[in-house]
Order: C-alpha cells, then sequence, then structure tokens
C-alpha cells in the first residue's frame, strides 16, 4: 500500500520535443493519496492512458519521477511494482476454477495453501463470488468475471494500488450500479489507493473521492464531484462534467465588471480587482443551466432573453435562450412556469464564474462555492 | 405523405419478431421507437423500408398499399448505428451519392450538397476522406447522405448510440431542428427513454415485437396505460411499490402506513401496485402531506450535475433521480419523501387506474 507521487512528471512520444504539443503528458506534479479513491476522467486523447501506463508501469516516463512513498520506481515493471490492473475485458483463467483464480497471485508467492484458502474465502465473500467458488471460470457471465478479476488484485496484502481502466464497459447496463457500489464498498473495507480511469462522468463520480480532469495532457482540475460541478476550474470541466454542460460566453471588461452585447455582468471589486492584475486574451464568463434563474414575469433588474427551444425532458424542461446573440441553456423544474417567447433571467453572483484564458479567476478572499446555501 | 401499417407480423425461423403491429404516422411527423435491445424496432423499420416483407398485414404510403414493392422502388433513407460511408471518397462525394444516382443535374447536386452539409455543419470537411474525420463527423455524414435527396421516409437506428455523451446531446437537439421545417416522415428508433424525451414527437413502445403504446410523447409518458409502459418509459426504472387501499388506510408493502387523503380518495378499496417516478422523490418534504420514509444508502451514482440515489428498506427498493450532487456513504441511513399527489396507481393486472393530477405544491 503506497501514496503514488508523480513529481515534475512530463512525458513525450517524441525523442526531441520542441513544444507543449509535442507533450501527451505535460509538466505536472500530482499526489494519489494512500487509501484514496480517485478517478482519472477525460475525453479520449486526453493523455489518460498513457498516465495510466506511466503510473502501471507499462511505460517509463520521458522527465521526472513517479515515487511510491519514498522509492523511485520509474525503472521498475508491473510486478516490482505490485499493482493490480483491472481492464476493460475481464482477464481470468477459463480452464480454473473460480477458487482457482482467486487463488493463483497467492500460489506464485509460494504461500501456505491453509493461508490461501482463508484468504480466497475472505474475498469470495466480499464480492459474492461464494456460491462460484468451484465453477470453470468459463461459464461465468461478463460481470461475474469481472469480480473474479477484482478479487484476484484483492486477494494480495502487499498491493500498492489497484488500477482500473474503463472496467464496467462489458457489463450490461442494469448490473452495472451493483458493481459501483461493490467497488465502493470493496473501498470501504479495503485501505487500498484505487484510480479508476474513465472517459464517463458517471462512472469517475459515483466510484471517486476526488476526481483529475484531464485535458489536453494536463491535470485541469483535482476535485470532489460536487468541487467540479458547482466550480468548475477550468472551461473544459465546466462543459465536460454535466448535460447540458456549463453556458460559456465570451465577455469584454467594462467599468464595474464584464460584458457582451449590450449586457452588463457585475463583478464584485475584489475580482475586478484580479481582472485589473491579471493578464489574459480571452475572458469569458461560465454559468451552468441548474443556476440561471428565471422568474415568472417581467423583472426590474432581470435580463430578457427570447426564447428559442423548449425540451420537455418529462420532469424538468431544458429551455435554449438567445441573449443578446448568445444562445443559453437553462433548466427549469417541472413546478415552474415555462416562459412563453421571452424569459426574464437573472445570474446569481455566487454562481457567476470568470474566466481568463480557459482557468477561472476567483478573488483573492472568497467564500468557497459550497458554504454558499441553495437558492 | 403518410405511413400505415396494418396488422403487420413477421416472423423468421418459427420465432415471432413483429406481432400484429397497427400503426399510422402522419406527413412531416418525427416519431420514436422506444424499446430495450431485440424489442423489434429494427425489425419494424425494416419492413416500414420495404427491406423485408411482412407474413400477414399490409403497409401503406399514401394510401396505397406497397408491401410489395422493393425497397429501391421507394423513396427511403436509412441512417444506422455504425457510421456507413464509402472510405474512398471524399465527403462531397459521399453525400452527393444518391443525387448523382438520381441522375441530378451537376450545379443541382453541387447546391444541394452544400446546403446539407452546412446545415449538418461539416461543410468545412467536404473535401476530406471520412477516415480523416472525427466519430460524430462521420455519423454526420452518413447523415447528410441520407437527408440530401428528400426522402418521403427517413429511418435512423439508434444513430447517436456510439458516440460519446457530449456530441449525442448536440446532435439530438439538431435532429429535431432539421425536420421542423421538412415534411419528410422520421422514424427514431432509441432504447432510452430520455432521447425519445427530448426528441418528441410522437413515441411508440415496443416490447417482445409487440407495440405496447403509441401517442404523443407527453401523453405517453404522463399517462402510460400500463405498468409495463410505465417502466419501460422511465430512467431510471420508475419504482413500484405493492399496496392497499382498506378503508381510510393506505399501505405500502404492508409496512408504511398512511391515511387516505384527497389524491387517493376516489380509488376504493383493493389491492394495488404503486408507482412514482425517480425524479419525484426528493429529500426535503414538499407538502405536508409527503410520505416520510426511513431508507439507507445503497448507492448515489453521481453523473457530473445530477445524482441517482439507490435507496431500500427491509420491503422495498426505491431510485432517486436527483438535480445536483450528493455525496452518500453506501450504508448511510436517510429519510425520503414520496408525495402523494405524485403516484401512479395501477391494478393488480397493472393496467392504469390513475396517474399523478395537476395538484399544484401546497404551501405546508
Amino acid at each position: 500500500m503506497a501514496e503514488i507521487r508523480l513529481q515534475q512528471l512530463a512525458h513525450s512520444y517524441s525523442a526531441n520535443p520542441a513544444g507543449p504539443e509535442d507533450y501527451a503528458i505535460r509538466e505536472m506534479t500530482h499526489i494519489w493519496e494512500q487509501g484514496g479513491a480517485y478517478a482519472l476522467l477525460g475525453p479520449s486523447g486526453c493523455g489518460k492512458s498513457t498516465l495510466l501506463n506511466i503510473i502501471s508501469g507499462l511505460l517509463s516516463p520521458s522527465e521526472g519521477k513517479v515515487m511510491f512513498d519514498t522509492t523511485v520506481v520509474n525503472d521498475m515493471s508491473p510486478e516490482q511494482r505490485n499493482i493490480a490492473q483491472v481492464f476493460q475485458f475481464p482477464v481470468v483463467y477459463d480452464t480454473m476454477t473460480v477458487y482457482d483464480n482467486l487463488a493463483f497471485p497467492l500460489r506464485n508467492q509460494g504461500m501456505a495453501e491453509a493461508k490461501i484458502q482463508t484468504k480466497v474465502q475472505e474475498i469470495a465473500d466480499v464480492l459474492d463470488l461464494q456460491p462460484l467458488l468451484k465453477k470453470k471460470a468459463k461459464g461465468l457471465t461478463a460481470d461475474e468475471k469481472q469480480k473474479v478479476s477484482m478479487g484476484r488484485g484483492l486477494v494480495r496484502d502487499d498491493v500498492s494500488a489497484i488500477l482500473f481502466d474503463e472496467p464496467l464497459t462489458v457489463i450490461d447496463p442494469h448490473l452495472k450500479w451493483k458493481l459501483r457500489r461493490k467497488l465502493k464498498q470493496i473501498h470501504e473495507q479495503f485501505n487500498i489507493t484505487m484510480v479508476y480511469v474513465t472517459h464517463d462522468q458517471l462512472e469517475a463520480s459515483t466510484f471517486a473521492d476526488k476526481i483529475a480532469v484531464m485535458y489536453g495532457g494536463q491535470i485541469v482540475q483535482f476535485g470532489t464531484p460536487r468541487e467540479l460541478f458547482e466550480k468548475p476550474h477550468h472551461t473544459f470541466v465546466g462543459y465536460f462534467i454535466g448535460s447540458p454542460g456549463m453556458n460559456l460566453i465570451e465577455v469584454k471588461p467594462e467599468t464595474g465588471g464584464v460584458g457582451f452585447g449590450g449586457i452588463h455582468l457585475p463583478l464584485s471589486q475584489a475580482l475586478q480587482q484580479r481582472l485589473a492584475d491579471t493578464k489574459w486574451s480571452t475572458l469569458k464568463v461560465g454559468i451552468r443551466p441548474e443556476f440561471v434563474h428565471v422568474w415568472d414575469g417581467p423583472f426590474d433588474d432581470a435580463m430578457c432573453a427570447d426564447v428559442t427551444y423548449v425540451e420537455d425532458l418529462g420532469t424538468y424542461k431544458i429551455l435554449t435562450l438567445n441573449l443578446a446573440g448568445q444562445s443559453l441553456k437553462v433548466r427549469l423544474q417541472e413546478d415552474k412556469p415555462v416562459p412563453q417567447g421571452q424569459a426574464w433571467i437573472s445570474f446569481p453572483a455566487q454562481w457567476l464564474m470568470l474566466y481568463a484564458d480557459e482557468f477561472l479567476l476567483e478573488a483573492a478572499h472568497h467564500v468557497p462555492a459550497s458554504e454558499v446555501p441553495h437558492e | 405523405m403518410s405511413l400505415t401499417l396494418e396488422h403487420v407480423s413477421r416472423a423468421v425461423d418459427g420465432q415471432i419478431w413483429i406481432d400484429d403491429a397497427s400503426l399510422s404516422f402522419e406527413p412531416g411527423s418525427f416519431n420514436v421507437l422506444l424499446g430495450r435491445t431485440l424489442s423489434g424496432k429494427t425489425s419494424l423499420m425494416r419492413l416500414m423500408a420495404g427491406l423485408d416483407k411482412p407474413d400477414s398485414g399490409r403497409v401503406l404510403m399514401n394510401g396505397k398499399d406497397v408491401t410489395q414493392v422493393a425497397v429501391r422502388h421507394r423513396n427511403v433513407s436509412m441512417v444506422y448505428q455504425q457510421f456507413i460511408n464509402y472510405p474512398s471518397m471524399t465527403v462531397f462525394d459521399n453525400i452527393a451519392s444518391p443525387l448523382r444516382q438520381a441522375k441530378m443535374s451537376k450545379d443541382e447536386i453541387d447546391s444541394r450538397v452544400r446546403e446539407t452539409a452546412k446545415m449538418l455543419r461539416i461543410e468545412k470537411f467536404l473535401t476530406r476522406y471520412p477516415l480523416e474525420l472525427s466519430g460524430g463527423q462521420q455519423q454526420r455524414t452518413a447523415m447528410a447522405r441520407a437527408l440530401v435527396k428528400d426522402a418521403e421516409l427517413i429511418l435512423f437506428d439508434e444513430p447517436l448510440v456510439n458516440l460519446d455523451y457530449k456530441l449525442r446531446e448536440e446532435l439530438r437537439q439538431e435532429m429535431r431542428q432539421l425536420f421542423e421545417t421538412r415534411n419528410t416522415i422520421a422514424v427514431y428508433a432509441t432504447t432510452e427513454p430520455n432521447e425519445a424525451l427530448a426528441l418528441g414527437g410522437t413515441t411508440t413502445i415496443l416490447h417482445e415485437g409487440r407495440l405496447i403504446q403509441s401517442g404523443r410523447t407527453p401523453e405517453v409518458y404522463h399517462q402510460p396505460k400500463t405498468v409495463l409502459a410505465a417502466e419501460l418509459f422511465s430512467e431510471p426504472p420508475i419504482n413500484l411499490m405493492p399496496g392497499r387501499i382498506d378503508g381510510n388506510e393506505v399501505s405500502f408493502a404492508n409496512f408504511v402506513h398512511f391515511p387516505l387523503n384527497v389524491d387517493l380518495r376516489n380509488i376504493g378499496d383493493g389491492e394495488y401496485k404503486f408507482g412514482v417516478r425517480p425524479s419525484h422523490l426528493s429529500l426535503v418534504p414538499s407538502n405536508d402531506d409527503d410520505l416520510e420514509l426511513a431508507v439507507t444508502v445503497e448507492l448515489a451514482e453521481i453523473s457530473g450535475s445530477e445524482t441517482f440515489l439507490h435507496v431500500r428498506n427491509e420491503h422495498f427498493s426505491l431510485v432517486l433521480h436527483l438535480p445536483g450532487v450528493h455525496e452518500y456513504d453506501v450504508d448511510t441511513p436517510i429519510r425520503v419523501y414520496i408525495p402523494t399527489h405524485k403516484l401512479f396507481v395501477f391494478d393488480q393486472q397493472g393496467g392504469l387506474i390513475q396517474a399523478p393530477g395537476l395538484r399544484m405544491a401546497r404551501v405546508a
């Protein structure tokens, strides 16, 4: 069991990288603490597979260090690192029974059969594999096989970490949540560092206490599911997390705030100061569809937008609005009246984010979003 | 044009694939076929297109019997799950191919291809080859080919299933906008209730080769005729609890008892199935007569901006669909609230007795 530290790590597949675009992983220092449940989330091509391979030992980074506790493991193989991996497709020995599959890593270590039996029984209990122990792995369903794969990782006492690479891809949709629950329970029972790699926000947010969102070879935010939703640190996080994603609008600075197309959005003194002290080339505001306030009728301090489309999703609606030439999505609860033609909206200050060159700009002293009550 | 299926059935190797389906689609309508994998969606579409012939029943286009007319003599387009394009042709030539087969003039082909490509936002890629494009752009190319020729009937067989969810969000909305001004009948097959809702129009629910219910999408959703229709048109699945009304008392699973209130007064004594949608359950009461249930958390599934909270007591399990992020440890005890005015009531055979009315939230 170990803390995994990535120290000034970077990786380029090119022998002579000329600039940042030649790096699959841009320089980063990142710590996965011992015993944490983490996810590495990002779209295809973001570098998450490269990073996973660097942690597991399939790939040696071109720059920086990978450390397990105080040991540099750059040159160690996956076996030497004692990393257990669960892949998309379950890896089991079809001709062996479930019991022998689970016992396999322990027999390799030369453990006594009596002790092996105790360990295997213990893991089979946790994973609900008891009734299957005598069955050949060949006849198992995909979710049962995947549980055997996980069991082979959990059965060893000396595992540093378990890495999951999209482990639920081949699982039947209606069984997925049961396996997700099993994974959560396992993490609570075993004090093992777990890193779960996926492109799926549901998989990541359900499993992990903290999520590293990767985009363009960088971790653009490392936070809890609530932080990613309520306070995206990067426009990509705002866009990628949530359905629909965050509304992002390019703005220009104005006296007392920012604006676009004749719409003025005031900013706090502190944030105005911060903006004045920052160099940037593009400036955007972001607000999530869930946080746009829709008034029941015309209201003096509200902005007036045209309703261009209403998507009725049964128990809530997604409105598409046009506000001064900008398209905007708004989530409307079932019991709220649906605005006809025009909608009167406002952006509550605590949910309006400001992004300079795609990164969140915050006033020096701010109230954390999680301490602000919902409207 | 209109499309009508009259008592259409088809069996393959003694297995019934489509069982006595009767349906009618109006000109210019957008129609969703909703059903799980193998429910008969693709089989039904193939019958509509003329790719397969029914064993019995008739297919009518504009009132004319076309049951025996082959697909190439009908004006039909189809878009599949897999993006099917000609890899050796440019995007332009891919989109133009149905028009060239129809021997259209060069100028007209050029203007129609550009117009369609612009509509689908792939006009920048016309000189590229399909394999140089992203998945979403490839599927847009396949869609453009289906849309370019003004088919009377366009069939979409789960066209977005292989795309990531951000692209699906975008294309789903474009789909509706594309068809708003066209006189084509669009038929769209999906396994996802939320996609059916988002696409609107009409929805026909299929299950094991049979049509379960058909009508305007919001009507089918809000007034499911049977438990099965409610279950198939709800994601996450609708919560169902066995229950009884006895005099002035209602009970669920012989476990939760509460006084009969205005919402359930007209039903009468007996055994029922009560249903409530996951999005109508909440963590705080919204009415003074909401039912309070003590439950434990099985799992909080968080999907970025929403939470699916799985909970259970010793008698039944429930799923809550909550806006926002709600983090819970497994096995945490919590209380959840069921608003009685949001309950569906079904009889023992599964027939709908009462759907939630429009009672407005009362102030506690």
